[in-house]
């Protein structure tokens, strides 16, 4: 810890210790004795003495609490305890009780070692504790404790020791006769402070005998209340009818002994007061049946309330829940702003914002209250000062009308313009949550703008998304400045765009700035439609007819200037807001680190004008396309003849190639690669034949297919696909790899039935001749099934995989931050790294994680 | 077979060096810790052996980076 924090820290904990609890403290901290049963008397009023006993906690309105004299939520409850008639094994120690009466002196109570052992190991772990930690020590206790159990003779009082055997759940045997729990807790008492010491138990703080219960605490009532049904009747908590056994048995044991009863009845009892304090601490044991209701379901005691994913720790500590959120499917929408999230009428009303009554806006929510929570906008509830929270219902409505006052806060329901976070998991980096505005719509599903898919990773084919409502001023400004989505258009990641136009947009954009030509009235109608304000409007240049270019530039500020490069290489040059050259496509428009116009004008104008243009750029695309009409059809993979008949002729010649090597390798002419033996050397080449057989098909395909069909404006622009995916349809699927090779499994020395065995041709192997437009041999059917399969169970398999490793990375990480001095650290204080990244730079403020300070110096002039 | 090679002369291991108490004191100062903030780097590690540091002394890395080209670490014994 750094000196400046020392000052704030008053008290520090440097150690814990666990113990057990000794009889005497329970009986000191417990605030009555439990000697009955019954629960109530005839009146309904709790017996003294009994297990709702008053002394114990309140759970009623309005009674207090005879200990402390708190009223229902001031009391937590006192503990009380019974005294047991015959002590009883605390089922959760068994074990540790086992090893204690194998490790110790049946007779003397000593630890079965040498005085001089003793000595030696105790000041051993002690050494070992201060070097390693405990953990050690730990490890090095459980040695000892083996080494102890193989001693047979008592090297204190020389006495042979007799073997104790464990029987399960809590019975223990020595020379098949039973030890009593009174005979187990006069011998752990008779161990000696300094040898409980060296099994692990501290001092004073665990006396083994206290394993051996002769009270036992009765937890207070508030941990178990009962619940009144609607008939008036009460039913107790499942922990309160395991107690009414106990203390039953426990009183009828009592009894028996006092009127001297024969051995045998008491002996029963007793086991059955062991079974029910058994299962009052866990109602799981193996072989122990479970404690059951009279309906015959299990009641639930002590450790299934702590234990498993139902627990109180992984279900209630450990799985926060949030209040006013709700989680609903997501659907496109991209007429709404990219920071705006379409929130369904149902969940506007159900979802509220406190907003407090003042003087000036008294009347505004008032409106609010008259609608009430059936109609929209209304308001579902009304916080009096005094904190009291009041519904509105169509009976109170007219009342809180008249109540209302300044000093009031009225829950109103989500209006448009309303701050929310918007999320969707995994949540995997900052960008997975991000602040909204809302807008509320018709319909059942949140409506997101396609553009901020990409950052939350989301897509529409059944995806839900999580939406919470901030409920205070200051949440508000906090969600507001730190993760508005117009903040975030720059990821932290490479310092580039992460939101840009997606899909349609892109390929729309593309058309209009490069083909794209218009009657000004259509490109007024354009811009109109897309939300252009006057000024863009009066950058439209008079003429009859206005190229799309022109169109695209209206939307930019006049200074604006950008030079760079399309997706072909080709120049795109803008100069005073105009573009001049080049068209637009992904590398300039494009989010996930494309689109480089975008992180100019990012650079330039802050994120809030680059939010608008990216919307309206969006829109743009889309209208665009709606003029056009952009569509896909198998006629665009649609080949002239002279491109097929080329595509044969390469085929037939690789496949000579492949052949010429195969005859060479038969013959043993084949010269081995460096470091390859004959058999890899020809697998290789017949792959880098047929590969580059592929990749010449690939190019001569993407040559002559139209340019203006469909998917070529798709590929061409990068909105969709590649031209290995038009190859692939229009001229040939290629070589089929399972784990890196041509595939070799199946028969012996084939790969299916139809081939000759040893046979290494092209078609053997698994490469497909045909497109997918023509269709395929069963053959290759079966080899694409096979690589197929083989690509489905790796990525089923590899995403779990990768996002347990991402999550442990990020856990390690999480509480790094870098200081002022630019250093890493870490929570405590200590250094991780000298200088961030080596570099000191802030990759978010950077482009591709680089700083051009030629540049930063052009723009300063 | 291999028992000869000094490891600080290989072209992969980056040059380590001893500070001297002045410059130990500076370097505090600078980043306002104590020692005990410092990353750490074992006694017997083969990049300083030849170094014969004792525990508390500080050694300086210098070592090529992917993003800065070269960046200086240090590193408590």
């Amino acid at each position: 810890m750094t000196e400046e924090y020392q000052q704030f820290v008053h008290k520090q904990v440097s150690s814990l210790v666990f113990g057990l609890l000794p009889p005497n403290m329970i009986k000191k901290m417990a605030a009555a004795k439990i000697v009955t049963p019954e629960l109530y008397d005839k009146e309904g009023y709790p017996v003294d003495g009994g297990l709702m006993d008053i002394r114990l906690g309140v759970i009623d309105p309005g009674l207090r609490c005879k200990t402390c004299g708190g009223k229902l939520k001031e009391c937590i409850g006192h503990f009380g305890y019974i005294e047991l008639a015959r002590p009883i094994i605390h089922f959760k120690f068994v074990d540790i009780v086992y090893n204690l009466l194998r490790a110790t002196c049946f007779d003397c109570g000593r630890g079965l070692m040498q005085q001089a052992d003793i000595d030696k190991w105790t000041a051993r772990l002690i050494k070992i504790e201060q070097d390693q930690g405990l953990e050690e020590r730990r490890d090095k206790t459980k040695e000892i404790l083996v080494e102890l159990k193989k001693t047979q003779k008592c090297p204190h009082c020389k006495a042979q020791q007799p073997k104790v055997v464990f029987e399960k759940p809590t019975t223990f045997l020595e020379n098949e006769k039973r030890i009593s729990p009174i005979e187990i807790r006069t011998r752990l008492e008779k161990i000696p402070d300094q040898d409980l010491e060296l099994l692990g138990m501290k001092q004073p703080f665990v006396r083994p005998e206290w394993m051996v219960l002769t009270v036992m605490p009765i937890p207070p009532v508030t941990m178990r209340p009962s619940i009144t049904l609607e008939t008036g009747e009460r039913s107790e908590d499942d922990l309160t009818h395991k107690l009414g056994d106990i203390v039953r048995i426990n009183q009828r044991l009592f009894e028996n002994i006092n009127a001297g009863a024969p051995e045998i009845i008491i002996e029963d009892l007793w086991d059955l007061l062991q079974y029910h304090v058994t299962t009052f601490f866990d109602n799981e044991v193996p072989q122990v049946p479970p404690a059951r209701h009279r309906s015959g379901q299990p009641l639930k005691t002590i450790t299934a309330r702590i234990k498993s994913k139902e627990g109180r720790i992984r279900h209630n500590l450990a799985g926060k829940r949030t209040n006013f959120s709700a989680r609903t499917v997501i659907s496109p929408d991209p007429l709404i702003e990219l920071n705006e999230v379409g929130v369904p009428n149902v969940v506007a009303m159900k979802l509220t914002v406190p907003e407090r009554v003042t003087e000036w806006n008294k009347d505004y929510l008032l409106n609010y209250v008259k609608l009430g929570p059936t109609k929209y906008p209304g308001a579902n509830y009304i916080v009096r000062p005094d904190g009291k929270k009041k519904k509105i219902t169509d009976e109170t409505k007219e009342q809180l009308l008249e109540e209302i006052q300044p000093g009031y806060l009225v829950e109103r329901h989500l209006i448009d313009g309303d701050i929310a976070i918007f999320n969707r998991q995994p949540s995997l980096h900052k960008m997975s949550m991000m602040c909204h505005r809302i807008r509320v719509l018709p319909g059942k599903t949140f409506r997101l703008n396609p553009a901020v898919c990409h950052p939350y990773n989301a897509d529409f084919d059944g995806d839900e998304m999580n939406l919470h409502v901030p409920q205070t001023e200051e949440a508000r400004a906090e969600a507001e400045t730190l993760m508005m989505v117009q903040t975030q258009l720059i990821s932290p990641r490479y310092g580039l765009a992460i939101i840009g136009c997606t899909q349609d947009a892109v390929s729309g954009n593309y058309l209009l700035t490069k083909y794209g030509e218009y009657p000004r009235q259509d490109a007024i109608d354009l811009l109109f439609k897309i939300g252009a304000d006057d000024t863009m409007m009066s950058r439209l240049p008079h003429k009859k007819t206005v190229t799309g270019r022109e169109i695209f530039s209206a939307l930019l500020p006049d200074e604006f200037s950008f030079s760079g490069t399309a997706l072909d290489g080709t120049k795109v040059e803008i100069v005073n807001g105009q573009l001049v050259e080049g068209h637009m496509d992904l590398a300039t428009l494009g989010g996930e680190g494309k689109g480089m116009m975008l992180r100019k004008f990012n650079k330039d104008y802050g994120g809030a004008k680059t939010l608008v243009l990216i919307g309206m750029l969006m829109k743009l695309g889309i209208f665009t396309l709606q003029k056009e009409g952009l569509t896909t059809a198998l006629s665009d993979t649609d080949l002239p003849q002279e491109t097929q008949d080329a595509i044969d002729e390469i085929l037939v010649k690789a496949n000579e190639t492949v052949e010429d090597y195969i005859q060479k390798y038969r013959k043993g002419e084949l010269e081995p690669l460096p470091g390859r033996n004959i058999k890899d050397t020809v697998e290789l080449e017949i792959i880098k034949t047929l590969n580059r057989a592929r990749n010449e098909i690939g190019k001569l395909a993407a040559k002559s297919v139209a340019p203006r069909g469909g998917s070529v404006v798709m590929i061409n622009s990068g909105a969709r696909g590649k031209s290995i995916n038009l190859a692939l349809i229009a001229a040939c699927v290629g070589q089929q790899a399972l784990r890196g090779k041509r595939i070799e499994r199946g028969y012996t020395d084939r790969t299916l039935s139809s081939f000759k065995r040893n046979d290494l041709g092209t078609a053997a192997h698994g490469f497909v001749k045909q497109g997918y437009s023509q269709g395929m041999t069963p053959q290759e059917f079966f080899f694409m099934a096979m690589t197929g399969r083989d690509a489905l169970m790796d990525t089923a398999l590899r995403t779990p995989k990768s996002g347990y490793l991402y999550r442990r990375l990020a856990n390690a990480l999480q509480d790094l931050r870098v200081e002022y001095d630019h250093s890493v650290r870490d929570a405590a204080g200590r250094i991780v790294e000298f200088l961030y990244g080596d570099d000191g730079i802030d990759v978010s403020k950077s482009e591709k994680g680089k700083i051009d300070v030629t540049k930063i110096m052009e723009m300063a002039r | 077979m291999a028992k000869n090679i000094d490891p600080s002369k290989h072209d992969l291991v980056p040059k380590h060096t001893l500070l001297s108490d002045k410059e130990k004191e500076e370097l505090f100062a600078r980043y306002r810790i104590t020692f005990f903030d410092l990353p750490r780097i074992e006694k017997t590690d083969p990049a300083i052996t030849h170094l014969n540091a004792k525990s508390g002394d500080v050694i300086k890395i210098i070592r090529k980076s992917k993003t800065a080209g070269e960046a200086v670490y240090y590193r408590g014994v």
